[in-house]
Formats: structure tokens, sequence, C-alpha cells
């Protein structure tokens, strides 16, 4: 009772400063406020957790600062307020560090019930190992032997160049949408192991309800069990170099029935995908298919029109390496990176690595013009 | 004025020309230096800063490459930390600590000029790194490997730069704890001591303490990078996380550091304007020391989410929250100075009691965050970028400003422009907090930081953050108004300056003689600092 009445007034206060700060669209700010409840067990205790730490500070900072602003308005010069001169007193100072302390045993315990509960990793049904790469994610099922990268989605891609003349506002899910998503079953307790393959990124969907580093040579163990079926938005969230900010992650939680199907399917592309590395392709089918791969893997460096950025990013257009004739310093360089340039040979396949590369040979007064196979690729590895 | 002042008079020939500076061995010159350094860097930090949110006042890219939006965000951080927060509370120290213990000068001249003029040279080696292949350090100012191991040209600038701050900040916590512990007037006890000086004190051996640490994880990032080392990586036996524990045992004391000097000065101006003695002065000392002796034990609350053991999360949570308890010690008593007292509100007043208000509200959003469950969420959002732009902006730049205005009629013998002061504290604490509170919210909902870009139902708020940051950047060209105006001329002000102010300082001329207290002035209860 006095605990409902508590918070109906400390909403009523966040409402009323929140007013003030703005008149405007106030509907607008007012969904873009507080951390999300989520639909995992964790992120409902986190969430609750947050809650109750939020209003104890609240209430600490209202007692604190009326006593404060009191005895600004009062013991002040102008109203012939004159010093008194104590300057110690054992009962106030053992009163305010032993509240203080009780204040936070009080707080520590739920704490600790709920960090003891975050990191039981134990029985998982399903294993999802998730591998953070500059500048996107890599999703193996181990149980079902599905592997793929997920990427920025391309509309969000092209509006986030530089003066794109794209306005974000009209382009869906703007940079919180991927080409693929991860599919997990809802009511399955999940096993998720971050790793990474470069530098240390962190895997993050705020709905359910935590945050893990992916670091390189390393495996964090995670858990998670989605409630309600959906689609749930989240970012990499560690600083990992310069498209950081457009490595999204998209969780798409369904029925178990459904994710049995979406598993037959994935299972079908990746042996698809597996058969078209070992044959012959014509250079239209190179140039088109390395259009997309280059979108999705070269041009956040080097720039859609492979024009680089200087003092970054070499440009590819009427680069030396690019325009000579013997490509096999090319797919050395692809196929094991340099510098910042990341080793693309456990990325990319054969095939897409032999579409980009016919693509950029190509592309924008290169003087090659030559067609490089998958299996050109395939003998350097 | 005493005898001594008015034989240090006769004597008061200053050095003339650049030589004046450049070779000084006076603490009060050396002191400018270090202000005025401090400034022209909080500006060039500042600058970065009026980038950043230029680039965030609306989604999309507007102004700049991402990677260069990263070298924003990280030179951002390394110049005002190094650049403006550590100089400015060292030119306080060397200002003050001398004419508060009734010293003649630091007690290692010579290192002091050296210890000020590597600074310049440390920041043309960082901020030339702008000019080289490669870029500035974009991988955050915490230099994470494997990322900043990416970076071109610049690393070995980086890293020796951190040097060089490393070595400065050594040498004056030396210089200081040695003129402390040797120099003191005679009757100027441990107990007597302003207690600006106990914070420096702390601070220094704090510095001591952590700055080796700092030199040896930069250290080891350099032969990882160029002398086939493999500390931070994985592939050869090493591990990019112990880099993070090397960083943040360094980095968590140099909050401290950085905080510790403004509290000091907060604890000698609630004082002087409430016309009461500090409120628990002895606790007072024993909470700063605690709270230093507990900063080596929480380093790990920066890096909950890298994966530790459930036994090490629990300690770094209870250890965490435990800083809590002194840190509310020192509010409270700040709290019971000003309690029946009998206040006037000048401007470094009324930068103090923000630094109450404002610092308060950073340490409650750092209680939330020290739960280790719920930082999970908080971890590497915006909501972090809030707490510790609370903590250091109102809190610890507050606290120095209002050590500025404090100070400033006793160093330039001019009262500065009251008004205008005024107007500076109120347009600063009015965008500093249209700057700095949304980012709780859309750090909540899930706006991750160092971002150059976001999605678009973080716009209206960040279009509101910009135009605070806008404000309060330009808020800040008042305050150097306000100094050249007080530095060229006004009010005379009396030695004593404030009605209120005890202590040696207040007994010497404004502004003090070139040299002062060359013959010790003898202190009593009633003359120390109550």
């Amino acid at each position: 009772m006095f605990v409902n009445k508590f918070k109906q007034i400390m909403f009523a206060i966040s409402v009323f400063s929140l007013m003030f700060i703005s008149e405007m669209a106030l509907a607008d700010y007012m969904n873009v406020l507080n951390l999300t409840k989520g639909v995992t067990p964790t992120s409902k205790m986190v969430y609750g957790l947050h809650m109750q730490i939020l209003y104890i500070v609240t209430a600490i900072g209202v007692v604190v600062f009326s006593v404060m602003c009191w005895s600004i308005y009062h013991h002040r010069k102008s109203k012939g307020a004159v010093a008194e001169q104590f300057h110690h007193s054992t009962s106030a100072e053992i009163t305010w560090t032993v509240i203080p302390i009780i204040i936070l045993v009080v707080m520590a315990i739920p704490a600790t019930k709920a960090l003891v509960f975050m990191e039981q990793t134990g029985d998982a049904e399903m294993t999802v190992k998730v591998t953070g790469y500059q500048w996107k994610w890599k999703y193996d099922y181990l149980d079902e032997g599905i592997s793929f990268f997920s990427s920025l989605s391309q509309d969000s891609n092209e509006a986030r160049q530089r003066n794109s003349g794209i306005d974000p506002e009209t382009v869906e899910n703007y940079l919180m949408d991927v080409d693929n998503r991860v599919v997990l079953p809802i009511n399955t307790k999940i096993r998720i192991l971050t790793t990474a393959a470069d530098v240390i990124h962190d895997w993050w969907v705020p709905a359910l309800g935590w945050k893990r580093d992916a670091i390189p040579g390393f495996i964090n163990d995670n858990w998670t069990y989605i409630e309600e079926p959906g689609v749930y938005r989240g970012k990499c969230a560690e600083l990992c170099g310069r498209d950081h900010g457009f490595m999204p992650i998209v969780v798409e939680a369904v029925p178990k029935a459904e994710y049995a199907v979406w598993v037959e399917e994935q299972k079908a592309i990746q042996l698809a995908a597996a058969a078209g590395a070992d044959r012959e392709w014509t250079k239209d089918e190179l140039l088109e298919k390395g259009k997309d791969v280059y979108a999705t893997n070269c041009a956040a460096c080097h720039m859609a029109e492979g024009q680089g950025v200087e003092g970054l990013f070499p440009a590819l257009v009427g680069s030396a390496i690019v325009n000579n004739p013997d490509a096999s310093e090319m797919i050395m360089l692809i196929l094991n990176g340099k510098n910042m340039m990341p080793a693309f040979k456990d990325i990319l396949n054969d095939a897409d690595i032999s579409a980009a590369m016919t693509h950029e040979r190509n592309s924008w007064g290169n003087t090659v013009k030559d067609v490089i196979q998958p299996s050109d690729v395939k003998a350097m590895r | 004025m005493s005898e001594a002042v008015l034989h240090d008079d006769h004597h008061d020939h200053k050095p003339t020309g650049i030589g004046r500076w450049l070779f000084s061995t006076n603490h009060k010159d050396i002191g400018t230096m270090y202000l005025v350094f401090a400034l022209i860097m909080f500006f060039v930090g500042g600058a970065m800063s009026m980038v950043i949110r230029a680039e965030l006042f609306q989604p999309g890219l507007q102004y700049v490459d991402p990677q260069f939006y990263n070298s924003m965000v990280t030179v951002h951080a390394l110049v005002m930390i190094f650049g403006a927060l550590m100089p400015a509370g060292v030119g306080l120290a060397n200002w003050m600590i001398p004419i508060m213990i009734g010293a003649p000068d630091m007690a290692l001249p010579r290192m002091n000029n050296m210890s000020f003029w590597i600074l310049p040279f440390a920041f043309t080696l960082l901020l030339s790194t702008f000019f080289m292949q490669g870029g500035a350090p974009a991988g955050g100012w915490t230099m994470y490997p494997p990322l900043v191991l990416q970076l071109g040209d610049g690393f070995p600038y980086l890293v020796f730069a951190v040097h060089f701050l490393g070595i400065s900040s050594i040498m004056g916590a030396i210089n200081i704890i040695a003129t402390v512990f040797n120099m003191r007037a005679p009757g100027m006890t441990f107990m007597r001591l302003p207690l600006f000086v106990w914070t420096w004190i702390i601070t220094a051996f704090l510095l001591i303490a952590a700055m080796p640490v700092l030199a040896g994880g930069v250290t080891m990032l350099l032969t990882d990078k160029y002398f086939g080392t493999a500390f931070f990586d994985a592939a050869g036996g090493g591990d990019p996380v112990m880099f993070q524990h090397i960083f943040w045992f360094f980095g968590h004391p140099e909050v401290y550091i950085l905080v510790l000097p403004s509290f000091g000065v907060i604890s000698q101006i609630i004082p002087t304007f409430s016309r009461k003695p500090l409120f628990g002065y002895t606790s007072m000392v024993y909470a700063t020391a605690s709270i230093a002796f507990l900063s080596f034990f929480v380093w790990a609350h920066h890096m909950f989410t890298v994966g530790m053991p459930l036994a090490g999360e629990l300690f770094f949570m209870y250890a965490t929250m435990s800083i809590a308890v002194p840190t509310g010690v020192k509010i409270f008593n700040w709290m019971a100075t000003m309690w029946r007292g009998s206040m006037t509100f000048e401007t470094p007043m009324l930068f103090a009691i923000g630094v109450l208000f404002m610092f308060s509200i950073g340490g409650f959003s750092g209680l939330m965050m020290g739960i280790t469950p719920v930082d999970f969420q908080y971890h590497d959002t915006y909501f972090i970028v809030a707490h510790f732009h609370y903590v250091i902006v109102p809190g610890i730049i507050f606290g120095i400003i209002g050590g500025i205005y404090f100070w400033l009629p006793k160093w330039t013998g001019n009262m500065y422009d009251e008004k205008l002061g005024k107007l500076h504290f109120w347009l600063s604490t009015i965008s500093v907090n249209v700057l700095f509170f949304p980012m709780h919210f859309i750090g909540l909902a899930g706006m991750p930081r160092r971002i150059p870009d976001y999605s678009v139902q973080f716009a209206d708020w960040n279009n509101i953050i910009s135009i605070g940051g806008f404000a309060f950047g330009l808020s800040q060209l008042l305050l150097v108004w306000v100094v050249i105006k007080c530095v060229r001329g006004g009010e005379k002000a009396t030695d004593q300056v404030w009605e209120g102010a005890h202590g040696l300082e207040w007994t010497l001329s404004s502004p003090p003689p070139f040299h002062s207290f060359t013959t010790p002035p003898k202190v009593t209860d009633a003359t120390a600092h109550s």
C-alpha cells in the first residue's frame, strides 16, 4: 500500500520534471526513457532490480536535496542567520555511516541472487556460437551445423553513407536491421557462446537482459530463455573500429515447430552454396554476385566506388595490387589480411572472393578486366 | 600583514621576458602556467566534443567519417583527462599548497619546471597523430587491444605521449609529497593542514601508485605491436582482457586522482562562505583516505561484461558498493558545514553547491551501475556516458572553476566581475543538465556509446543534448573573459578577500609577493584552518 503510493508519487515527479524539459511531442520522448522489461526471466529480474534501485536512490536524493535546499534557504546571511561554530557530532556521523550501510546491504541481497541466477549456464537444450567480426556477426548453430553471417541491411547501409541524401527517417528500422536474422526457438534454454575473430566486440540484445563481450581467443558462455515470440533488436556495444555503430543484431524468436522448419531451409541453402564453389563461373555471374559481396564486405572501408578514405583506407581505383595482371598478391591479401584489413579466409568462400575480385578488377576504370575463378582462390589457400 | 611578508616585498624582483616562464622555478609562475595550459586544453578537448555533438545532432552521417569520429571520442577523453583536468589540479596545488602550509616554494623547484614543460611536448606528440598515416588514436582512450594495435603510424606517438604524461604526473606527485612532508611551517601539524592539502597528498600517493601501472600496460602494447611479444594476443598465449585489468587498476584510482583535488577545493570554499568551520575535519581526512584505498579494489567494475567468475563479480560488486559509504560521509559533512551557517552565495560558493547536487547525481548512477547484474544492461551505453560526465563536469570541473573564482582575487589582487561570474555559473548549470541528463534516458533505452550514428528513435533526445552541449561550450568562453578582465584590473582585493576566509594564504597580500614565507610563519590552532 505504502510502496504503491510511493511509486505513484515517484512516477508523478519524474513525469512532471519531464514536462518541464520539453512541451513538445511528449509521447516521442516518453518512449525513450527507461530500460526495457524484456522477454526473458533474466531481463525481467534485471528490470525489477533496476527499478528498485532507481526508487531507492531517487528517495535518497529527494531527502538529501531537500535538506540542502532547506538549509540554503534558511541559513543565509541575508536572512540574518548567525553562524554557529560546531564542527563535529559523533552521533550524527555514526548515523550517516550506518544508515547507508544498511541500505547497501538491502540492495546487495537481491543483486546477489540475480547474479547467481544469471551465471547458471548449464542444462542448455541447444547452443549458438556468436563470433564478432569487423563489422558483422557470424552465427554457428553447433547442434545443427548451420552457419551464416549477419550484416547491416542494404537499405540502412546505403542511407548511412556520409551525405547519402537519404533521410534515415524513411528507412525502416534504420541501423537496426540485418540481412540474415538469428532465428531462435521460444521456451528453450539456449546457451549462447560469444567470441570474436579480430578485436573485442560485445553482443547485446536489450530484450534478453544482458550483454557480453566477444573476445578473440576466448569463449564466454551465457544463456537465454525467450518467453515470447517476436523480433528483438540489439547492437554491438564495445567499440570495435570504424563501423562499430553499424553491426546490429536481430533475433527472431519463433515457436519450436516454426524453428524446425527454418533449420531445414537453412541446411538446404548451405548445401547449395557449397556446390557453387567447385564449378566454373561465367563473367556475368561473377560480376553480379561480386557487386553484392563487395557492398557487404568491402565497401565499408574501400567505399562504394572503390575510392577509399584518404590516409586511412587505400583506394582500389588505380591500385597497383588490384591492377596487377598476376592476381596472386591480391588473393593472398584478401585471404590473410594486413594491418586494418581483416583476413577473409574464414569469412568468405572461394566463390565470394573470386566474385568480389572480378568485380573490383572490372570496375571504376580499373584496367585488368579479367575473370578470377573460385578455383584460382582455392589454389592459394 | 606580517613582518615576514614586508620583508619579502623588499626583495621582490621577478625575472623578466620569456625566460621568466621557460626557466621558472617559482611555484606561483609554474602554477599559472599549469592553469593556462589546462584552460587551453579544455578548449581543445571541448572543440572535439563539439564535433561529436554536431555529428550526433541528427541521425545519418553529416560531417565526419566514422573513423575520424572515433578519433574525436578517443582524443577528447585523453586531452580532457591528461591535458585539462590533471594539469588544472596540479596548477591549483602548485599555487596554493606552499602558501597554505607556509612554505617558501615547492620542495623541488627545478623538477617542478620540468614536470610542467613535459606537458606541451607530450601533447604535441599526441595531437600530431592527426596528420599521420592511419590517423589519430581511434580505439577509445582506454586503448584496449587488439583494436588499438590496428592504429597506424600514430601508435608509438600515443604510447610515448602516455609515458611522458605519466612521468610528468609522477614528478608532480613526488614534489607535492616532499613539500608537504618537509616544508610545513612550525606548528602546521598534519591534522591542521587545510583539507585541500590533505586531498592533494592522498592524490599524490595515488598518482605514484597508479601511473607506473599504466606505463607498464602501454609498454606491453608497444612490444606486442613491434617486438613480437604476445601479452595480449591469445594466439601467442596472452590475454586481451589482461590489458583491461592492468588499465583499470590504473584507471579507477585515476578517477579519484581527478576528483579528490576538486573535493579539496570545495572543502575550502564551503566553510568560507558558510562562515563556519568545516564539519568533521577528521572524518573528512579518513573518508578521503579510505576512498583512495578502496579505489584499488574496485577496478573490475569497469569491465563486468568481459566474463569473470561469479566470485569475482560478487567481490567487485560489494567492494564498489562499499565506496558509497565514505563518499556519503563527505557529502553529509559538507551539508553539515552549511547547516546553521551564515551563507552568502558568491560565485565560488555557487559552483561548490553545484558540485554537491550534481556530483551526487553522478554518485547515484554510479551506485546503480555497481550492481553487477543490472550493469550487464547499463555497460557501454549512454547511461555510462551520463554517469561519468556528471562526475567529471559538474563534479570535478565545477570544483576547479569554483577554486579559480575563489583564489583569483588572491592571485591577481583584483576582484573578478561577480555579475559575470554568477551568469557563468547559471548558464553552465542549466546547459550542463540539458547536455547530460537526457543521456540517462537514451542509455537506458538502448543507445550504445561511441557510435557516430544512431537509430531514429534516439533522434529527439540527441537533438536536445547537442543544443545543451553547444550552450555549455559557449558558456565557458565567459570564464575566459572573466579571468582576462580580472587580470587586467578591477576593484582591489583585500588580503583576506572573503569575509569568512581562514588560513595562511589569506594572511599574504593580494597578489602575494613573488617570494612568500621566506621566513616561516608560526601556526597555532587559531591561525590554522579553523
